[in-house]
């Protein structure tokens, strides 16, 4: 291992390994990926279900599948890999500090960083479910560690909190291993992960899903004995007599993600406390210069394969800065803006250069679910700088518009780029 | 005891000179200073681990001590510990800071509230500052804009209770005191000659029979029960009174002040306080509840923290809530010893004269974490003056040494730490960077971590923002590992805490 890299990569999920690979093929010598597990891939390694690669492959892999193909090539192409490492610290002037078991303490020198994290899942306090603290509550992502990578069941008879993609993955994947699973809970009137997901894997199973009901309160000292859930009004506020007491063993949570971004706060980089990530331009650039950050620790992605066109461009970019140092831009970087119906959008600045080399996909999150037919789009004040149509807007399911060569205009001139979604 | 050769008699019980009923703070810390003596001494607790009770669920705060009622056991003993934590804390290895606490009025209305505090920091002999209210704004910029003074009490400090209880424990099972945990006191045995006051001999547990001529009751919650058994103190009672928590994450919200309200007539209100890792917490409420063993966090109850604490710290931003938890007061209805004061809530602390052979604690409830090593040596002084002959021990070690804690070295210590011994370089709880170093020293302790809220409570894993979520397989694969157990069998507090149910079907 070497002391000098241009482009260091923490985290080694469809985030990092795009990013790493977009920087060696454009032109980057020294490139190290660090990760924390025995094995690259990130969470992707306990995701054995398909639905990954539908979007870069045109073909539905299990998740180690749609890894393996990236980690092949990182192969392929001499990357180095540190791995059973964690990245304790990283400086503004990216000095980066890592431990390992293998390869002990290491500082290392960067020209540029990408950061690659991923996320981690909101816990039972965060939602403040009260009742005793007894084992048998899990993160749905702790499930499917247990079940999926260590061969465990976690429990016998299950209900989950939150209807997010994870929690429904593991409803079906504890169902085929024998266990029962009572029932899904969600406090929102809609859905918070993709349909197809609910109907793969709840509908399929008669696996009842329960909007706007939550769990009022956990019952049992040691073990979970049961829950008792309880529908809820607009406020969330529990409506009396809605009470039931189901007998279980274990309460999943899968009540959402946050980008993991501890280390990316020690360097100074600006977070957007809407997506819990750093600010980024449409190279993924944060605001410290020669840090990029890609994947999940921006924003929570649904779909594997925008994670990984966020790597390839964040990998080219930190590439670009490895080797020129920083851009400066002719035309100021424009801020993209939520609008009507719209909770955030990423990127946050967008140079318009940009888009006579490539496109640019603004991505967001819808605030209210939409079941009809919406225009995604994006003004400059009153002018319209470009929309697109889709069937409905759903706030499980990530948004797409992309500007394109043909916008460079009209985005040039734009003060800002403000994002809504409303009906036809 | 005289074996007669030749005849076959059933197996003696185990016989100690004394036993002590209940493993937290309290009976930690009497186990740790009558360790120093030559005595064989038997250390019981029913849970899985010590430090499960009260002193695992509470606001670690150091008591300067103006805040209890002149005349007491408790403020007696509130003052008298005090002054004890900074040798303990060098001598046991845990995390203790002397950094002063703050008792802050609100609006001109409790400036009167104040000024009793103020009268009765004087009573009890306990150091103090009076501050102006755009003083106290200029220390804790964050503190309501309406405060209108405060009571700087610069001995008061925060602690690591769970640290402090373990280390203590450590220190008196490495002196020679026999820990057994998982075992519950059920009974007294008498013994049998009835003329004089009864006699006790020793105990009944549900791990069979220990004869001793003393026993501690340092059983907390349960205290009134184990008194009631030796026929002691009939009105006592003691009546759990629950408070609440949040913890906010260090990372989303810092302050650095120990900040308590005016008190109200059952607690000392809902304070925000810093804590030794730097989290802040926010609480407690104070409710009766009818069952002690009822540690369940409520909606009504977070809310009202939630309220309370904002009146001192109006900026407390919900989104930084990390964790929320319970503990239970163990509170009495002892009149203080003294009878020219009327306070009917204080500590017992006594060798009953009814009977023999049991000295009596009760009601340790706040300020019971500051005052616990000076209840210790008072049960000491109390030994002596029932006659007990003590012998200190030539080779007493007062000293518990600390273990390394990754997250405190500097990166030159962790570089040469990871190079001595690799497992130190592999971080499991990536939150509070605990390695798996830590967690193996833990499980081979003198009393070892053998469920995983006792790497929790030794460790601080698992208590960051992910709240165990990354690090649990892994802690579990540990401790089976290092255990030679099935991960099945492992549990999150002992007993029927499993956390896994099963193997997969594919792994069958
Ligand atoms: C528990 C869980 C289950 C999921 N299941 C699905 C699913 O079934 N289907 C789906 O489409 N999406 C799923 N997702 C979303 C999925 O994570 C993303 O779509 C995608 O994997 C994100 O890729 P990433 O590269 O951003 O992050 P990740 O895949 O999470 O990779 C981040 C990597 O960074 C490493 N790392 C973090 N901090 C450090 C550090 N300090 N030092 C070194 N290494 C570090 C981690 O070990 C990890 O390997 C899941 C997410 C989670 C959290
Ligand atoms: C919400 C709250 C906040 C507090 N804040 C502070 C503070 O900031 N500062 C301060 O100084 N004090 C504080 N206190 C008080 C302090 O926590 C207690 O006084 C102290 O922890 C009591 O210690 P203990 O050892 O007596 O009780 P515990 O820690 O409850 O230990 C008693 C032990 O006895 C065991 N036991 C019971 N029955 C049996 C049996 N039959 N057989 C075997 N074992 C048995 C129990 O399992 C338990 O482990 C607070 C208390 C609470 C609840």
């Amino acid at each position: 291992m070497k002391e000098h890299y241009d482009v260091v990569v923490i985290g080694s999920g469809p985030g990092g390994l795009a990013a790493a690979l977009a920087a060696k093929r454009a032109g980057a010598d020294d490139v190290l990926i660090i990760e924390r597990d025995q094995e690259l891939g990130g969470i992707l390694l306990q995701c054995i279900h398909n639905g990954f690669g539908v979007e870069i492959f045109g073909e539905d892999l299990p998740g180690p599948s749609y890894a393996q193909r990236f980690i092949n090539e990182v192969h392929d192409l001499g990357i180095e890999t540190l791995l059973d490492a964690m990245v304790l610290e990283i400086t503004r002037e990216r000095t980066i500090y890592a431990t390992s078991a293998q390869t002990g303490f290491s500082k290392l020198q960067a020209k540029a960083i990408v950061l690659a994290m991923g996320c981690r899942e909101r816990t039972r306090a965060q939602i403040r479910i009260p009742g005793m603290r007894p084992s048998g509550v899990y993160t749905a992502g702790t499930a499917q560690r247990w079940v999926n990578v260590e061969g465990y069941m976690p429990g016998k008879q299950i209900v989950i909190l939150g209807s997010g993609d994870i929690g429904m993955i593991m409803a079906r994947r504890l169902t085929f291993e024998g266990a029962k699973v009572e029932r899904v809970l969600e406090v929102m009137p809609y859905l918070s992960g993709l349909s197809r997901n609910y109907v793969q894997c709840l509908l399929d199973f008669d696996i009842p899903l329960q909007l706007r009901h939550t769990v009022k309160r956990i019952i049992g000292r040691e073990r979970v004995e049961a829950v008792e859930a309880v529908a809820v009004d607009e406020q969330w506020i529990p409506v009396p007599g809605t009470e039931a007491i189901i007998p279980c063993d274990t309460l999943l949570l899968s009540v959402g993600l946050i980008p993991e971004n501890e280390l990316s706060q020690q360097a100074g980089v600006r977070l957007d406390p809407v997506t819990g990530g750093p600010f980024v331009d449409e190279g993924y650039h944060t605001n410290i210069p020669g840090i990029f950050a890609a994947g999940n620790v921006v924003h929570v992605y649904d779909l594997v394969d925008w994670v990984t066109e966020a790597g390839f461009a964040a990998g080219e970019s930190a590439a670009r800065y490895a080797m020129c140092g920083a851009e400066t831009a002719r035309i100021p970087p424009i801020p993209t803006t939520a609008g009507e119906n719209v909770r955030y959008v990423v990127p946050h600045l967008v140079n318009p250069e940009r888009l006579s080399q490539a496109e640019v996909r603004l991505q967001m999150r819808v605030r209210q679910p939409l079941e009809q037919p919406v225009w995604i789009q994006v003004h400059d004040r009153e002018t319209l700088v470009t929309r697109r149509a889709a069937r409905y807007a759903r706030p499980g399911e990530m948004v797409n518009v992309t500007l394109r060569e043909r916008d460079y205009d009209k985005v040039r001139q734009s003060k800002e780029l403000r994002v809504s979604i409303v009906p036809h | 005891m005289h074996e007669t050769p030749g005849s076959p008699r059933e197996p003696a019980p185990s016989t100690y000179d004394i036993i002590i009923v209940g493993a937290g703070i309290v009976g930690a810390m009497v186990a740790r200073y009558l360790s120093r003596y030559q005595l064989k001494i038997l250390w019981i607790e029913k849970e899985a681990d010590i430090c499960m009770g009260a002193s695992a669920a509470n606001s670690a705060i150091v008591h300067g001590g103006y805040a209890v009622e002149p005349g007491t056991l408790k403020a007696e003993l509130n003052v008298r510990g005090n002054a004890m934590w900074d040798q303990l804390a060098e001598e046991l290895h845990f995390s203790f800071e002397r950094c002063g606490t703050y008792a802050v009025a609100i609006g001109s209305e409790e400036q009167e509230a104040l000024r009793a505090e103020e009268a009765r920091a004087r009573a009890n002999g306990v150091p103090y500052q009076l501050i102006s209210g755009e003083e106290m704004r200029r220390r804790e910029p964050q503190i309501s804009p309406e405060t209108s003074g405060a009571l700087f009490c610069p001995v008061g400090g925060v602690c690591d209770p769970w640290g402090a209880t373990i280390a203590a424990g450590e220190n008196a099972v490495t002196n020679g005191v026999t820990l057994k945990r998982s075992t519950a006191f059920l009974d007294f045995i008498w013994e049998a000659d009835t003329n004089k006051p009864p006699q006790i001999a020793g105990i009944v547990t549900d791990r069979g029979e220990f004869r001793a001529r003393w026993v501690i009751n340092a059983a907390g919650l349960y205290a009134d029960e184990v008194m009631h058994r030796a026929g002691v103190r009939e009105e006592f009672t003691i009546t759990p009174r629950r408070g609440e928590y949040v913890v906010l994450d260090r990372n989303h919200f810092q302050l650095d002040n120990v900040l308590f309200p005016m008190p109200s007539r059952i607690s000392k209100g809902i304070l925000v306080t810093t804590t030794v890792h730097g989290n802040t917490i926010v609480g407690p409420n104070a409710e009766e509840v009818g069952d002690r063993e009822d540690a369940a966090v409520t909606t009504q109850g977070l809310e009202e923290i939630w309220e309370g604490a904002l009146k001192l710290v109006p900026n407390l931003d919900r989104h930084a809530i990390i964790a929320v938890f319970a503990g239970l007061r163990p509170g009495s209805n002892a009149p203080t010893p003294d009878p020219k004061i009327d306070y009917h809530k204080d500590f017992v602390i006594e060798i009953p004269e009814s009977i023999r052979g049991l000295v009596n604690l009760g009601g340790i409830e706040s300020p019971g974490l500051t005052a616990a090593p000076a209840i210790a040596l008072r049960v000491i002084e109390l030994l002596k003056q029932a006659g007990e002959v003590l012998y200190e021990k030539p080779n007493w070690n007062p000293i518990r040494p600390g273990r390394p804690v990754f997250r405190h070295l500097s990166h030159a210590e962790q570089a040469e730490l990871v190079r001595k011994d690799s497992r130190y370089g592999r971080v499991i709880c990536r939150c509070e960077a605990v390695t798996e170093g830590e967690i193996v020293a833990e499980i081979h302790a003198p009393v070892p971590a053998d469920t995983y809220d006792a790497i929790k409570r030794r460790t601080w894993l698992g208590t960051g923002r992910c709240q165990g979520a990354f690090d649990m397989p892994r802690v579990v694969e540990l401790l089976a590992q290092e255990l030679g157990l099935n991960p099945l069998e492992i549990t999150k507090r002992g007993g029927p805490s499993k956390l896994l149910a099963r193997r997969t079907k594919m792994r069958d």
